[in-house]
């Protein structure tokens, strides 16, 4: 009785730990075209007028996600992301996988960054990137940092090995004051 | 003579003996050993001023000054210091003009000029040019700026935004201003400008960007473009014309700027000229180099690529090419062919040949004859596995199989790496010793080439880069080699690269800095360390020596962490990622930990006598 139980049991707990681990692949499968980005929300701050505003949608849409965060790493390469910010040590950019962020570090920040630019030499990418890629590209960028799940970060690099990977990153939380302006940082960035 | 006046003499001569056997240079030998000397049209005798970064158009950077020398070196101590105000890379040299010095800064290319007739060298005026912010996100390596050029009353400068301005050296007024490259195509400019026969000779950078690299002459007094050449494209673009006669049968041919690359690819091709410019008044030829073609991915760009990777002679009035001599066709690892070129006359196979010494980012030194292009000797200062050698009948460069880059394949210890044996950093040449003084890298490389996207305003490189010490585990070295003998005559090592240009003087002294903030002087036969003060941050800049108004000698460097070397510092990177700055924070991740960022002059003199 017991014995015969066993495999159903195990199939059972199968199709359980399947269906969970779905969850990080779930997505809608055909994002917006190019188009007008609306990033949301965006606070550069940490000083709110009232109540904060909810956090976008896209928060869960996609930092919670790794398919989009593993396009977003793909994506990083073919936009040139990675010939300013290198791997996330920085380059010509700043780095992104640390603790400080001049415009902000949330994910619609990012996502705004992108489609703006920034004045001291990030280029403007807007209306050369599909809505549904700059938010893939930002929720990467948050995977270098590790600020997104352990089990949605990729695990490894196709290319040369320059760090452990988003996944065995150690989780950088943002600082309040990372934000500083250049001026008073004397980074010029 | 008496008996005593006898025994002196005895003694005399058993002592003359005695120092000329220990001593043979006291024996008067009948023909001293042949060295080279700096070409004399291109070398006038030192009047004190330092006018341009190279000091001369023989680039000898040779300061006649012997007031400082190697007997009383130790006693040098800081005369004054001035805050640039500017936290990014400095490695401009100063330069000093009747009375005033003058500094620009990186980004956002500040001209200061200092009174050196007053105690402390007050400011006497400063310049802002204002360059566009975006600029900085087309500088490939730091927002540098290699130093200011006087002539006829104006200095020049260059701008991160590919603006070349002039300024009136005593007012501080904008004489004009031209644009010249456009940042949304990954132009900027970083160079050095220099003035020969009223133009102003500059050209621009962006080889990481996949712009079209060129050379431009302006007139000196109103700004207006004389020439421009282009290191690709066709030769009416390239400016090669009846007046072209290379040497190597490899560089002849039609348009090779067209066919040496796939379809159109010479429009994003690189060969930017963002080094150094030489130039001889007898022959009447500059002589420039030409950057690394675009992408670094070398599948990316079949052909030889011409004409990057080169070294041009041409006519300063009408840019016409004389000579060309590409130093590494088809580019596999970003050796850049921008260095310094010292215009020398030396003692070869019995005859004087007027040369030309380049110290090769691909870690040849080379022996070219300024007037033809022929090259007369490519010998590693640096134990060099890229290639095998240059032969010198055909001038083709030996590249080595196994060090091949391939797409999809991490290739491994590849020496030198991608800022070479030495970058831009320009080394010294004393005539009293005939040595050539280089400050340089000890760097070796993995490298993996990967298929790049060509997105204008952002970069197009095309390579995951990786950098770590080379032979013997120290990352820098300062070699002092002798052109004739064709050897090393000393060598320093230094663990950190060395980023910093080289001085020498009349003192039997030569300067050079270090990337955590040690300024030294060193015995320019020997290599002894004989004096060094620790500056604020890192050195990258060009040490000069100039006449003070006062008569004495002074030594001047600046101060301040940055380029490619020290972006991690710069930059704020972060060295969890190796392949931070195109691979270059791996090999310097110790670096935040051993100098802080700050744009700082330091003036060095003797102690007042008075």
């Amino acid at each position: 009785m017991f014995s015969r139980c066993r495999p159903a049991a195990s199939v059972l707990a199968l199709c359980v730990l399947l269906l969970a681990a779905c969850e990080r692949e779930e997505r809608a499968y055909r994002g917006e075209p190019v188009g007008e980005v609306k990033p949301g929300a965006i606070v550069q701050g940490t000083l709110y007028a009232g109540e904060p505003s909810p956090p976008p949608p896209q928060r869960r849409e996609y930092e919670g996600n790794a398919y989009h965060i593993s396009e977003g790493k793909r994506l990083f390469e073919w936009f040139n992301c990675s010939g300013c910010h290198a791997h996330g040590g920085g380059d010509i950019g700043p780095p992104l996988m640390d603790d400080t962020w001049i415009y902000g570090g949330e994910l619609e920040n990012i996502a705004a960054t992108i489609v703006e630019g920034r004045p001291n030499g990030m280029p403007s990418f807007r209306s050369k990137i599909p809505d549904q890629q700059v938010w893939q590209l930002a929720a990467y960028v948050r995977s270098m940092q590790r600020a997104v799940r352990k089990d949605v970060a990729p695990g490894r690099d196709d290319h040369m090995s320059a760090s452990p990977g988003e996944q065995s990153q150690p989780v950088q939380e943002a600082k309040p004051g990372g934000g500083t302006p250049p001026s008073s940082q004397g980074t010029g960035q | 003579m008496s008996k005593l006046q006898c025994c002196l003499l005895a003694l005399l001569a058993v002592a003359y003996n005695i120092l000329a056997c220990a001593f043979p240079a006291l024996a008067q030998d009948p023909a001293p050993p042949a060295k080279a000397i700096p070409a004399p049209a291109a070398s006038p005798p030192d009047d004190g001023n330092w006018s341009m970064p190279a000091k001369n158009y023989a680039s000898t950077r040779f300061s006649e000054l012997d007031e400082i020398n190697a007997g009383n070196v130790r006693d040098l101590q800081v005369s004054f210091t001035f805050s640039t105000g500017v936290v990014r890379g400095h490695e401009a040299a100063p330069l000093v003009v009747n009375g005033t010095m003058y500094v620009v800064t990186p980004y956002p290319n500040h001209l200061h000029a200092l009174d050196l007739t007053k105690p402390g060298a007050p400011t006497k005026w400063t310049f802002e040019p204002k360059p566009a912010a975006s600029a900085q996100g087309v500088a490939c390596c730091d927002y540098v700026n290699r130093g200011p050029a006087f002539a006829d009353g104006k200095i020049f400068i260059t701008t991160l935004d590919a603006h070349t301005i002039a300024i009136d050296a005593e007012t501080g007024q904008e004489v004009w201003r031209t644009k010249l490259g456009d940042i949304n195509k990954g132009e900027s400019m970083t160079m050095a400008p220099l003035v020969v026969k009223g133009k102003v000779l500059v050209g621009n950078s962006g080889g990481e960007f996949g712009v079209r690299g060129w050379v431009t002459a302006l007139d000196a007094a109103t700004g207006k473009i004389v020439w421009r050449a282009y290191s690709t494209g066709p030769d009416k673009d390239v400016l090669i014309g009846p007046d072209y006669q290379p040497f190597y049968d490899k560089e002849k041919g039609k348009d090779l700027g067209v066919s040496t690359w796939p379809p159109n690819a010479w429009e994003i091709g690189g060969g930017t000229m963002w080094g150094w410019i030489s130039y001889d008044p007898e022959l009447d030829l500059i002589y420039h180099g030409t950057g690394n073609p675009g992408p670094w991915n070398p599948e990316q760009r079949p052909g030889d690529n011409k004409w990057t990777g080169g070294i041009f002679a041409r006519n300063p009035d009408t840019g016409q090419a004389r000579w060309f001599y590409q130093v590494v066709p088809h580019d596999l690892y970003d050796y850049d062919g921008i260095n310094e070129l010292i215009l020398v006359d030396l003692p070869w196979n019995g005859e004087t040949r007027k040369a030309l010494i380049r110290p090769e980012r691909n870690g040849y030194l080379y022996v070219i004859d300024r007037r033809t292009g022929e090259v007369l000797a490519a010998d590693p200062y640096f134990p060099v596995n890229s290639t095998s050698g240059v032969d010198l009948k055909t001038g083709q460069i030996q590249y080595n199989e196994d060090k091949h880059p391939r797409m999809g394949k991490v290739v491994r210890d590849i020496c030198p790496t991608a800022p070479g044996a030495k970058d831009w950093n320009p080394s010294a040449f004393s005539p009293r010793t005939g040595i050539v003084y280089i400050p340089h890298n000890n760097l070796c490389m993995d490298w993996e080439s990967v298929e790049a996207n060509y997105i204008a305003g952002t970069p197009y490189v095309g390579a995951n880069v990786k950098m770590y010490a080379g032979p013997g585990g120290h990352r820098g070295a300062f070699t002092a080699w002798d052109p004739v003998q064709r050897k090393k005559a000393w060598e320093i090592k230094e663990d950190l690269p060395l980023w910093s240009g080289a001085l020498a003087t009349a003192g039997d002294l030569v300067f050079y800095g270090t990337l955590d903030g040690w300024f030294k002087a060193v015995h320019a036969q020997t290599g002894e360390l004989l004096w060094r003060f620790k500056t604020g941050s890192g050195i990258i800049g060009q040490p000069i020596s100039y006449r003070g108004p006062d008569g004495r000698q002074y030594i001047a460097v600046l101060s301040g962490v940055g380029g490619w070397a020290g972006a991690i510092v710069a930059g704020d990177l972060d060295p969890h990622d190796a392949s931070a700055a195109k691979g270059f924070v791996n090999a310097v991740s110790d670096l935040p930990r051993r100098t802080t960022k700050g744009g700082m002059l330091y003036v060095f003199a003797l102690p007042s006598r008075s």
